[in-house]
């Protein structure tokens, strides 16, 4: 297709595509006004696998949707009319993508708390799956490095290591481990493997002569020049490059649809870490940004350093945690017994382990009875709640870019490295992904949102209205207005807050009194016991608050503090939360638990009675 | 959702069936296009490079790594047996001398003055690919391997495990409602692929094992008996590789499901007949079905005819894949424009389907049904 350039003032239409592992999901931006405002979306079984093997079917089925559903003509025939022209077509097409895998990488480093971290932080950063992380002191026999090399079949290789006029050998041991393991790319023999190499630059000689001839060999600046600073940029821009030209280039018809867009595409969860990003950067506050798909669960969060001030971003994924494909690695990985204590009725074990399978087997089947939502949602809450513990346990040290360390921090990173999140600190919280964006109603996806990441003190909730942060992270990069705008008004949902006392006292015992001035002159004063679940519907308005803890309890402001705030209410309300944090405990009681959870779901307006 | 897909398992009395048989990497083809081969012929093979075991010398000689290259006793490119010393310091008037011996045969590949490291590389690893099915060779890919065809019953099943096997059909029940128990399971299963019905329990499975069982197709199987049958959890849906002796296809899904009348019939009426299965099954990237090929006897004149997939349309014969209703086939009466609200409060698009054994009609969302082909 002959790409015009146009202005980006003068571009009025904007269609983006999410192509995900199972559904690929098309939304179209007009300019109205002075603004851009989401006008409709459209879906579609994403095509990249068989029978089909053409992403691009799926692609034009989602818009087909969009254009019926809009009422005007934006293909012809299989091709995105562009620009748009009176009524026909759109000014510009862009498109992210997780299908087929996503991108999957092998990072390699010598130090594994530094060089290899680092990597693999670029690695995240940069949207990919991590498939391994190799470092010189992993604790791996040099043999069995070889074998994992040789088992796994990447779509690239991240080699760092050294700073700049450190180690040589243990990089060049690295490499020729490379080398001898001789790795092979995961879709098709046809192409060598993309290696990126980005350490110590006096190794580059070296590195070349071992990897030149086996390998697609690129050579970065060192993401890790000096002990104190990360220098993630160069590698990351790298694997977006190659993941363009090199993977998407492979993929079923991907060729084609790199043909159609306006902009490079974009990896879902780089896309996705943009524009968390971006939010976080525009409030000033913390966030943490969840995208809970079929196959993978990715996390995000920026929250502030606590010795520089400076916000942080940190991504990780959860490669077999979702809801569809991986959905038995969760009942792998979580245990049936912490699956079935969200389920609020009772269910034969064997019953409850085949329904999963059979998800995991039909991925893209949908629950038809209010039974059948339940489980998914029980599964939904652990594939959260570990997919937060693995990021808790990532998000330490170093940040993103440029982090300025002592010599003395930079050696206990990692080891000692406390976690950067802080739930009381945390302002916001973003929920996305099929099981989050399309409950039935909202409530449940605040639920979901509280019982897996146990938000401390007060914070916000929100979710992705219709599951489109991919497209708005691919449309910030070329169209930041556009983007921005869409965001606030169409596409965060505004759920309300989460007033939640951390610590725990005996069951029935007064915990919090929470005193409202609600819009209208209404107001709210409640004492709520510990073990409870409180809805206060208010709209997204400013709402003066006081919460007084009683003593030993924290809201935010010290043990036994009261809390003067404003807080936010939304489509769900004010939920007030005293079930205890630090620790939370569900019953153990089996009776007793079904009933504590029917009694939350009705407090908090959960199901429709 | 205008355009859906909702392509499903192939059920089919008689097709033209291709299979590809590739190697891993590029070696030799042993057989010519037009060929007559049987399942168990070797039709390519090659060797994958030996396994890789790497050594640090300048460690265990105790010398600066740009030092090692003058100890060496083999030099690159040597063959060397387990044991032979492969590099060896001179030491003091013949004494406190340090010498490094190879854990592993093979050939020297490389020493590096850098690191001082050795990598010796183990003999190459023969592989061999047979036919799998009996049929003719209708293509040679030059080094690669070759597109055998066959004229072939052929039934995907949902889920399996397990790879390629092969023996001879026997159904093992009466009808596709009644369940696979041990009991009915002796030593003249052995070398056979058995039919059940709508279930098996894991005691029929163990005991077909033990009994030197080829394969098994059946409607369902506990999900939590596939952890006891190979040892560790399935989480995400890749298999194939199982370390087990009998390929296990389940045709509709966990749990007890009656397999569909089309099928089970299908199995029947070929009982007797040498059937090859593979258990392996890939729902993400490259979808993989587990599936099962009789071979007819015929001749296959022509190519496949890859069957155009059609969208969901009135009258198509469909078969629900969720609760309520798993596993029960039916036919499309309506495909109401717009979204409509199921019990769960998720709005979704629907069809009205006549299910067949229930005769009544019910409303289901449309990514809870499969189209059935069949032929």
């Amino acid at each position: 297709m002959e790409k015009e350039t146009i202005k980006p003032e003068n571009i009025i239409s904007i269609l983006a595509t999410d192509c995900g592992s199972t559904t690929t999901k098309a939304i179209l931006i007009e300019k109205q006004g002075d603004e851009y405002r989401l006008v409709t979306r459209g879906e579609a079984p994403t095509t990249v696998e068989a029978p089909f093997e053409d992403v691009t079917k799926g692609v034009l089925n989602a818009v087909k949707e969009v254009e019926e559903l809009r009422g005007r003509i934006l293909l012809d025939e299989n091709k995105i009319i562009s620009p748009q022209k009176d009524n026909t077509g759109v000014d510009i097409y862009i498109s992210t993508s997780s299908a087929g895998g996503g991108l999957q990488m092998l990072v390699a480093g010598v130090v594994k708390a530094m060089s290899a971290e680092s990597a693999e932080r670029a690695a995240l950063g940069a949207g990919a799956i991590v498939m391994d992380v190799l470092a010189s002191n992993d604790g791996r026999m040099p043999h069995e490095k070889i074998a994992r090399i040789r088992h796994l079949r990447p779509d690239m290789i991240l080699l760092s290591g050294g700073v700049d006029g450190g180690t040589i050998s243990h990089v060049v041991e690295m490499a020729e481990l490379l080398r001898a393991a001789n790795p092979k790319p995961r879709l098709g023999a046809n192409y060598r493997l993309p290696v990126i190499y980005a350490g110590n630059k006096n190794v580059i000689p070296e590195v070349e002569k071992n990897l030149k001839d086996v390998t697609d060999l690129f050579i970065v600046s060192n993401l890790r020049p000096v002990l104190e600073r990360e220098n993630l940029g160069p590698a990351r821009d790298k694997i977006h490059e190659l993941f363009m030209e090199h993977v998407m280039a492979q993929a079923p018809g991907y060729k084609k649809l790199m043909e159609m867009t306006h902009a490079p595409i974009m990896p879902t969860p780089g896309a996705v870490g943009t524009i968390i990003q971006v939010i976080a950067r525009n409030e000033n506050i913390s966030v943490v940004g969840v995208d809970i798909g079929g196959a993978t669960t990715d996390i995000f969060s920026v929250f502030k350093d606590p010795y520089s001030g400076e916000p942080v971003f940190n991504r990780t994924v959860s490669a077999n945690l979702g809801m569809s494909y991986s959905i038995s690695n969760v009942l792998a990985e979580a245990k049936l017994e912490n699956i079935l204590r969200w389920v609020p009725f009772e269910i034969d074990e064997t019953d409850l382990r085949n329904r999963i399978g059979n998800k995991m087997i039909r991925p893209t089947t949908i629950p038809q009875s209010l039974d059948e939502l339940k489980i998914e949602q029980a599964i939904a809450r652990e594939a959260l709640r570990l997919s937060f513990i693995q990021h808790k346990s990532f998000a330490v040290g170093l940040k993103g870019v440029q982090k300025e360390r002592t010599i003395s921090d930079t050696f206990d990173q990692s080891s000692t490295g406390e976690t950067l999140v802080n739930m009381m600190d945390l302002d916001l919280l973003v929920g996305s992904g099929g099981v989050l964006s399309h409950a039935p109603r909202r409530h449940q996806s605040a639920r979901m949102m509280i019982d897996a990441f146990l938000p401390e003190g007060i914070t916000q909730l929100a979710v992705d209205s219709i599951f489109m942060m991919p497209q708005l992270g691919v449309l910030s990069s070329v169209h930041e207005k556009a983007a921005t705008e869409v965001f606030v008004k169409d596409c965060l949902l505004h759920l309300g807050t989460c007033i939640a006392p951390v610590g725990t006292i005996k069951p029935g015992k007064e915990m919090v009194t929470v005193k409202l001035e609600l819009p209208e002159g209404k107001t709210y004063h409640e004492t709520i016991p510990f073990g409870e679940m409180v809805l206060i519907e208010a709209p997204y308005v400013p709402i003066n608050a006081e919460i007084t803890p009683v003593r030993g309890i924290d809201v935010g402001n010290g043990p036994g503090n009261a809390l003067n705030t404003t807080i936010y209410g939304g489509l769900v309300g004010i939920i007030i939360d005293t079930r205890g944090r630090n620790p939370f405990v569900l019953p153990t009681n089996h009776d007793m638990r079904i009933k504590k959870l029917q009694a939350w779901s009705q407090a908090v307006k959960e199901f429709e009675n | 959702m205008a355009h859906a897909y909702t392509p499903g398992l192939k059920v089919l009395e008689k097709t033209i069936l291709t299979k590809t048989r590739r190697l891993p990497l590029k070696g030799t083809v042993k057989v010519k296009k037009g060929d007559m081969v049987k399942a168990e012929d070797i039709v390519a093979s090659t060797e994958l490079p030996g396994n890789v075991y790497p050594l640090n010398l300048a460690n265990f000689l105790n010398v600066d790594p740009s030092e090692v290259v003058n100890f060496l006793v083999k030099k690159e490119g040597d063959v060397i047996n387990k044991g032979d010393v492969i590099a060896e310091t001179k030491g003091l008037f013949g004494l406190f001398k340090r010498s490094v011996m190879s854990p592993r045969s093979g050939t020297l590949e490389s020493v590096s003055k850098i690191t001082g490291q050795a990598i010796i590389r183990e003999a190459p690893i023969p592989v061999n690919i047979n036919a799998y099915i009996d049929g003719i060779v209708d293509e040679v890919i030059p080094n690669e391997g070759v597109i055998i065809r066959t004229s072939a019953a052929f039934i995907q099943g949902i889920f399996g495990i397990g790879g390629e096997r092969r023996g001879v059909l026997k159904v093992m029940v009466e009808k596709p409602t009644d369940t696979l128990t041990d009991d009915l399971i002796d030593d003249s299963c052995k070398g056979k692929v058995l039919v059940g019905g709508a279930f098996m329990t894991l005691e029929a499975f163990k005991k077909a094992e033990k009994t030197g069982v080829e394969g098994i197709i059946v409607g369902g199987f506990n999900y939590k008996d596939i952890k006891d049958i190979v040892g560790y959890d399935i989480g995400v849906a890749i298999t194939g590789q199982e370390p087990i002796n009998t390929t296990l296809i389940i045709t509709e899904g966990f749990g007890e499901i009656h397999m569909a009348m089309q099928t089970f019939n299908l199995l029947k009426k070929h009982e007797g007949f040498v059937t090859s299965v593979n258990g392996a099954t890939q729902i993400r990237a490259g979808v993989i079905r587990p599936e099962v090929i009789i071979c007819l006897a015929e001749k296959a004149e022509s190519k496949i005819q890859q069957a155009e997939v059609k969208g969901m349309d009135i009258g198509t014969v469909v078969r629900v894949i969720r609760a309520p209703y798993f596993g029960v086939l039916g036919e499309v009466m309506e495909l109401p424009h717009g979204l409509q609200k199921l019990e769960s409060g998720s709005m979704a698009r629907v069809a009205k389907v006549k299910l067949y054994d229930l005769n009544k009609e019910v409303m289901l969302p449309r990514a809870n049904l499969e189209i059935y082909e069949t032929n």
